[in-house]
């Protein structure tokens, strides 16, 4: 054990003095292996299985053959998998952007001193810790065009009735605002330790200096609070993208294919159309795609980072 | 009831014997005495069914069962989108872990021909020591032993329970109209649009919108123009004249008479807007007489009358639908699992199933006994409608294995209908994204 000490020591300093890399001595390979073993049957094995899948003609209960990038080819003239993925991205930055918006605007609120603070701070994050699928039963019968209470409550103002879910036009804006309604507290607790760790004092400088409370937001706190909002804009971004319960228990991708999302799309053709092969090539190409965005939102978050503004 | 298989009287047991002493002198197979129920006794069979009012019903007695062949049965009831997922991959392995497996006709019947995955019950049925004899295919509607029987004739399973579609009509609201139940689909449109008016939030016709959902509806309609959406020939006549009068008289009815927000509607928003007692008539499957005759979930009990599919312009047809219970090809116990499917579609059983409201059995002995007619909950008028429906039943969907994208995709194209698109146009699209589909799963 002393050796291998000795060597981890070796090890980082050579990283430190930004010297060669040194290569790993042998006896660190029993304490790898299990690593790699776990890694490779959980994560490797099933995306080549998934790739070998999306090369073959594979639907349940018939002869599977090879095909190689058939699938592949059939998705690029899929016209229904473009609108998923229209629907994806639109539904994806909706709701991203409208919990941001009203979770930083709750944090600032939240974050002023008033009675009953606390108490108010636990019923606005109630929606979080709701069940999906209980969420899309609730605000399906809220959304009912005759039954609903929403229509109800519009019709009190002499607004409606309106379709919401029951509208192409108007389903996946309604599906936001359930996605609304349930993220919100999250981008508001994340923005509120933003929030709680900003310092005083160029809040006192900036009164001296007689800025008002826009001026005061606009360079002060949205620059500080700006790491944690990334942090909650990729985990938003991740949960949006990837959001398939509450559509499919709310409109299974319906009216039409008006809210079908890649997911939807997907489970679909696997699961109900069995066409596993051609599930398969979607899910590569999702995968694919989630990738890119991971490191996209992964590289504005290292430019969002304190100590590497402060080296610009 | 008067006869039980399973609990003979003394009365009963001589009246039996005398028969069978009878008929073997007339040359008659003999009677229930030679079949052997306790041959497999001992045995533990796997039973996967769908989660319902009739798996449920089945679950119930299941002790029954247990006590007269000594089999003992472990039985799953899984949700039906799940059981369907569940069936067919395990039986895609070859290696199901079920002997019994519960499956809807109207989806799975060609997926499970093609897979080869269900057992020939036809010897089984000819088999005295197996069968009651009062078990024969002449008992069952004939939609049911469409469905049971493969594209060869040969029978892969027993038909259980049977969806025809009804009309469920307000009779309150007719007769504030003075309106009289519709015979044809021209009465039945024009009393819809006699029936709506947006001001006091009443609507003359309600049915499925949903994608999906929808395409039964579309596919009933269909019938009444003589038409099916595969024709003799095999091939697909989803956008011919009759198809698309059908998609017509179903966006006519949709857009005119039926209330916003309908595209989204599937068969439980459809039922809570009947319930409401502001619909003049709803479209969809016999099985929902018990919440509308259940007070503590429904406005109009008492107020609903049951009618059969009205005539349409060149014939007089029920959408039917159905399930049944098979026995798999894979399974080592294909005799105590073809045991268990004859006890669940057993008189007693279907029976049960009907006065429960849980289900309409196939077996036409069932629905014509007066004993049995006499313990049914439901109205007297519903029961006549399912009657009356039988003698007119007709397969609404087509028998290929892409049943599920076959409804998508028109589904899609009923549902841009009900938002103005052109039915013609949306057939035509729908079809020609359809063919390839139906090509590549017989290919």
């Amino acid at each position: 054990m002393a050796s291998v000490g000795m060597e981890n020591t070796a090890a980082r300093s050579g990283r430190e003095k930004g010297s060669k890399p040194v290569r790993l001595a042998p006896n660190y390979w029993p304490f790898v292996i299990p690593a790699l073993v776990v890694i490779s049957a959980v994560i490797v094995f099933p995306w080549v299985f998934t790739l070998w899948m999306s090369a073959h003609r594979w639907t349940l209960g018939q002869e599977q053959s090879f095909i190689g990038f058939d699938n592949y080819i059939r998705l690029a003239g899929d016209a229904r998998f473009w609108e998923s993925l229209w629907h994806t991205l639109l539904y994806t930055v909706l709701s991203v952007v409208a919990p941001l918006f009203l979770g930083t605007l709750a944090a600032l609120v939240f974050d002023a001193q008033f009675p009953l603070r606390g108490f108010l701070r636990g019923v606005f994050v109630m929606p979080m810790m709701a069940t999906p699928v209980a969420i899309a039963l609730v605000w399906t019968m809220m959304f009912h065009p005759q039954l609903g209470v929403l229509n109800y409550l519009l019709s009190l103002v002499g607004i409606g009735p309106l379709e919401w879910i029951y509208n192409q036009s108007t389903v996946i804006p309604s599906l936001v605002l359930v996605e609304t309604w349930q993220w919100t507290p999250l981008v508001m607790l994340i923005v509120l330790g933003g929030l709680a760790s900003i310092p005083r004092e160029p809040y006192e400088s900036a009164e001296i200096d007689g800025a008002n409370a826009w001026q005061k937001f606009r360079y002060l706190t949205l620059p500080m609070i700006a790491p944690f909002l990334m942090i909650a804009l990729i985990i938003r971004s991740i949960d949006a993208v990837k959001s398939f319960d509450i559509i499919y228990a709310m409109t299974q991708g319906g009216p039409g294919t008006a809210s079908e999302t890649i997911n939807i799309y997907l489970y679909n053709t696997s699961f109900a159309y069995y066409d596993i092969g051609y599930g398969s090539a979607m899910a590569v190409i999702f995968f694919i795609a989630i990738v890119a965005l991971s490191f996209v939102l992964l590289m504005v978050r290292q430019r969002t980072n304190w100590s590497e503004m402060e080296e610009r | 009831m008067t006869h039980s298989l399973l609990k003979p009287t003394r009365r009963g047991f001589l009246a039996g014997t005398t028969a069978i002493g009878g008929s073997a002198l007339l040359g008659i197979r003999p009677a229930s005495a030679a079949i052997n129920w306790k041959k497999h006794a001992g045995t533990t069979l796997e039973v996967n069914l769908v989660k319902s009012p009739r798996s449920e019903t089945l679950i119930k007695y299941l002790g029954e069962f247990q006590e007269l062949t000594g089999i003992k049965v472990n039985a799953e009831a899984t949700p039906e989108q799940q059981q369907r997922q569940k069936v067919v991959i395990e039986l895609s392995s070859g290696k199901p872990s079920f002997d019994v497996v519960h499956l809807s006709y109207h989806v799975q019947k060609r997926q499970f021909e093609k897979g080869k995955w269900l057992a020939d019950i036809s010897g089984f049925l000819k088999d005295p020591s197996l069968t009651d004899p009062s078990l024969v295919e002449a008992d069952f509607a004939d939609a049911g032993m469409q469905f049971a029987r493969d594209a060869d004739g040969v029978l892969r399973s027993l038909p259980f329970s049977v969806d025809y579609w009804i009309i469920y009509w307000n009779k309150e609201l007719f007769e504030a109209k003075g309106l009289k139940y519709p015979e044809t689909f021209e009465e039945m449109v024009t009393a819809a649009e006699k029936l709506t008016d947006p001001s006091t939030n009443t609507y003359g016709f309600v049915a499925r919108g949903l994608k999906n959902a929808n395409t039964p509806v579309w596919t009933s309609l269909m019938l009444g123009y003589g038409a099916k959406p595969i024709g003799a020939d095999g091939k697909l006549a989803t956008d011919s004249k009759e198809a698309v009068e059908a998609a017509k008289l179903y966006q006519r009815l949709m857009t005119k008479a039926a209330p916003p927000g309908v595209s989204g509607f599937n068969w439980a928003e459809a039922q809570s807007a009947f319930l409401q007692g502001k619909i003049g008539m709803w479209f969809d499957g016999v099985g929902f007489a018990p919440p509308i005759e259940n007070p503590e979930k429904s406005r109009v009990v008492g107020k609903v009358g049951y009618g059969v599919m009205p005539k349409g312009p060149s014939a007089q047809a029920s959408g039917t639908f159905g399930d049944g219970l098979g026995v798999v090809e894979a399974s080592t116990k294909k005799e105590a699992g073809y045991l268990f499917c004859q006890w669940a579609i057993s008189h007693e059983m279907g029976a049960r199933l009907l006065q429960a409201g849980a289900g309409v059995p196939f077996r036409q002995s069932i629905l014509e006994d007066r004993k049995v007619r006499e313990g049914v909950k439901m109205p007297a008028a519903w029961l006549d409608a399912v009657v009356g429906s039988g003698k007119i039943s007709q397969l609404a969907l087509p028998v290929i294995i892409p049943v599920t994208e076959f409804r998508d995709s028109f589904g899609v194209g009923l549902t841009n209908m009900i938002g103005g698109a052109d039915p013609a146009t949306e057939l035509k699209k729908a079809t020609e994204q359809f063919a390839p589909v139906l090509a590549r799963s017989e290919g």
